[in-house]
């Protein structure tokens, strides 16, 4: 039986407090922030822009220069195709008029922004976090379809994992009560007026689509998938548990087989409806149609190398009886391969709105280029082309320190991305990487250790009742060598 | 000539043949060639052959498939009948770019799989209308067969054999 070590018990309770500490800070401070904040925010952006003579330091506000004839004119050479973003998908943009009005309502939304940071980036890690618990939870609801036999010595490894999947839906669970309450601005269609003809802040396109974007529909939705992926990953854990001692001729396991059966199909459905809801509601007026499984290859990979990481420390404790080489090999291998495929979905996502340049569909990608060029292509050198160098060797993806680097890597990159999904709608211009950002990382990597590790010293760390428990410890990948075996041990 | 003399050893099970593989291998002797009707994992580094070369060749060809792409694309679209694409004049390679990802992409799986196969067929010998070299058909079917060279130990090699399992030993003449 694995012993939650006091030290890292310890750590993780510290990385929590600290993370607490750092986010009380920003959200204090996010608070404090009042219009005369925003105005010098602004102020520092366009003396930038003019003292740049419209340079390339213009462009970060091209998408609210749209609205904007002095900007409009001198750019419209240079940045014909920012320009082209007349339908920008900003409520607050949307029905700024010239002169005074139109500064005050800008120095508004620029005052929103500020205030959004600590959220946003208290957003960003808690999705990050549920959302790679989330696909953890599905990548062993597949193992137990798949009746797969290489995993069964790391299946209580992904068990452990999920537990952190019940405090992140919670505290989820909160954060998006505290937008439908306006606590936040997360959401620009939870403004008020956007449904009301008679307001100035009235939305054509959103109120158009109010069938789906309708508070109360979104926080039904929300407690949904929340509570059926809980569901699930109660009623597993105990059936797992169970199946140890059950012995009735895997009744149990046949029990527990259909249960994930019945959690893949909704998971398909949750999945997308969630990212359309968490992520794409952040940019009400844009949409794409592979969203959902961009978003879950993300999420996917990074659950992956949550698993390696997991794994390879336990080994490294003698906490895991029968594991080898060829499961990391395996899990390196999965890592590898759904970098693969999160860059195409990536591109394929990119592409098709390039290629047809239609202003509606462009305005994600301008948010990007412009404000956000150096996070928005370093992640795709930090997703794609990092680890198909570092991984593509078969003798890397079984030695713990390569798969160690790459997957860190992956992780850095993956949270990048998140981060990029979610800054450019919350934030804009106001982004930054600091204290917020850190404190709300530590707090979720503080909160994932202290549960995973506190899940696993609670159950036997091998699935002794599963009937292909035996093939996964001889589980031997052909081309490798086992370290500490001869060739003579091949089989 | 004594030294044309060969050993074949008939298995019926790959598991099987891995074993005498290595119990072969344990007693010094020389597998001239195993074969089989269907790749066996691990057969390679029983027999103590040299790692494959042929994932490095498919790397080069790939390469050569990208680069081939990047010129014709050019070629194509822009040198030799310039293009407006999705309604983006500017006639530039490297703005295009997105737009020929999936021709790049195409064009190194294409060289890289069909060069390689044309490699491994030229490093195997295999071309077209060339007889089998296989000595006994039962191998394309369900058995495997392994060859040993005999010098002046027929005896002692027979006995071994008999020992890992093999259904059938027979000493031939190779010409």
């Amino acid at each position: 039986m694995y012993q939650f070590s006091g030290r890292l018990k310890t750590f993780s309770l510290a990385l929590i407090i600290l993370g607490f500490v750092g986010l009380a800070y920003s959200f204090y401070n996010g608070s404090q922030k009042t219009l005369e904040d925003a105005k010098h925010a602004i102020e520092a952006a366009n003396s930038d822009a003019h003292g740049a003579g419209h340079g390339e330091a213009a462009t970060p506000h091209a998408a609210e220069a749209g609205h904007d004839s002095h900007a409009l004119k001198t750019d419209k050479e240079a940045h014909a195709s920012e320009d082209k973003d007349t339908s920008h998908g900003d409520v607050h943009a949307s029905s700024e008029a010239h002169g005074t009005s139109h500064d005050d309502e800008h120095a508004t939304h620029v005052l929103h922004q500020l205030q959004n940071r600590p959220w946003s980036a208290f957003y960003v890690a808690l999705f990050f976090s549920l959302g790679l618990t989330l696909l953890v939870l599905t990548f062993y609801a597949i193992q137990r379809v798949a009746q797969v036999g290489w995993s069964v010595v790391i299946l209580r490894v992904m068990e452990a994992i999920t537990a952190n999947l019940l405090p992140v839906s919670i505290i989820m669970i909160i954060v998006l009560a505290a937008s439908v309450m306006h606590i936040n601005h997360l959401f620009p269609w939870m403004a008020e007026g956007v449904f009301d003809p008679e307001s100035d802040k009235y939305d054509a396109i959103i109120d158009g689509k109010s069938i789906w974007m309708n508070a109360t529909g979104f926080m039904l939705r929300s407690i949904a998938y929340l509570v059926i992926w809980n569901v699930y990953r109660f009623l597993i854990r105990k059936g797992s548990i169970k199946e140890d001692t059950a012995n009735d001729g895997n009744k149990t396991y046949k029990k527990n087989y259909n249960m994930s059966v019945v959690f893949l199909f909704l998971f398909m459905i949750t999945e997308s409806m969630m990212s359309w809801d968490w992520i794409m509601g952040l940019d009400p007026h844009w949409f794409s149609t592979l969203f959902g499984w961009y978003v879950m290859a993300t999420l996917l990979v990074s659950a992956l190398t949550v698993i390696a990481f997991v794994t390879i420390y336990l080994r490294s404790k003698n906490a895991l009886p029968g594991i080898n080489d060829s499961h990391i090999h395996d899990l390196a291998k999965f890592m590898f391969g759904f970098s693969v495929f999160w860059t195409y979905l990536w591109f394929a996502q990119f592409m098709l709105i390039w290629y047809a340049d239609i202003p509606e569909e462009t305005t994600y990608f301008v948010a990007r280029f412009t404000e956000y060029k150096l996070p928005f292509l370093g992640m795709v050198v930090m997703n794609f082309v990092f680890p198909i160098l570092l991984l593509i060797n078969s003798d890397f993806k079984s030695r713990p320190w390569f798969v160690f680097i790459g997957g860190a890597v992956i992780l850095m990159g993956h949270y990048v991305d998140v981060f990029v999904m979610v800054m450019p709608s919350t934030v804009g211009a106001q982004w930054s990487f600091g204290i917020p950002e850190l404190s709300a990382i530590f707090f979720f990597i503080g909160l994932f250790i202290y549960t995973t590790f506190s899940a696993f010293a609670k159950a036997n760390p091998i699935a002794k009742g599963n009937p292909f428990l035996k093939e996964s410890e001889h589980f031997h990948y052909y081309n490798i060598e086992h370290t500490g075996e001869g060739s003579g041990d091949h089989h | 000539m004594e030294s044309s003399k060969v050993i074949h050893a008939f298995y019926t099970d790959d598991e099987m043949l891995l074993d005498a593989v290595k119990t072969v291998k344990a007693a010094h002797h020389h597998i001239e060639e195993v074969f089989c009707p269907f790749p066996v994992h691990g057969l390679d580094k029983a027999m103590g052959l040299a790692p494959t070369r042929l994932a490095i060749t498919a790397f080069l060809y790939g390469i050569t498939g990208l680069g081939f792409a990047i010129w014709m694309t050019n070629y194509m679209m822009i040198d030799n009948w310039p293009q407006d694409i999705g309604g983006k004049p500017s006639f530039s390679w490297a703005e295009n770019m997105p737009a020929f990802v999936p021709i790049m992409f195409e064009l190194t799986v294409f060289f890289a799989a069909h060069l390689m196969v044309i490699t491994f067929y030229m490093r195997s010998r295999i071309w077209p209308f060339k007889d089998a070299e296989n000595p006994d058909p039962r191998t394309t079917d369900d058995h495997f067969l392994m060859e040993i060279p005999v010098h002046n130990n027929e005896a002692e090699l027979t006995s071994l054999l008999s020992e890992t399992g093999a259904v059938e030993i027979n000493v031939v003449d190779k010409h």
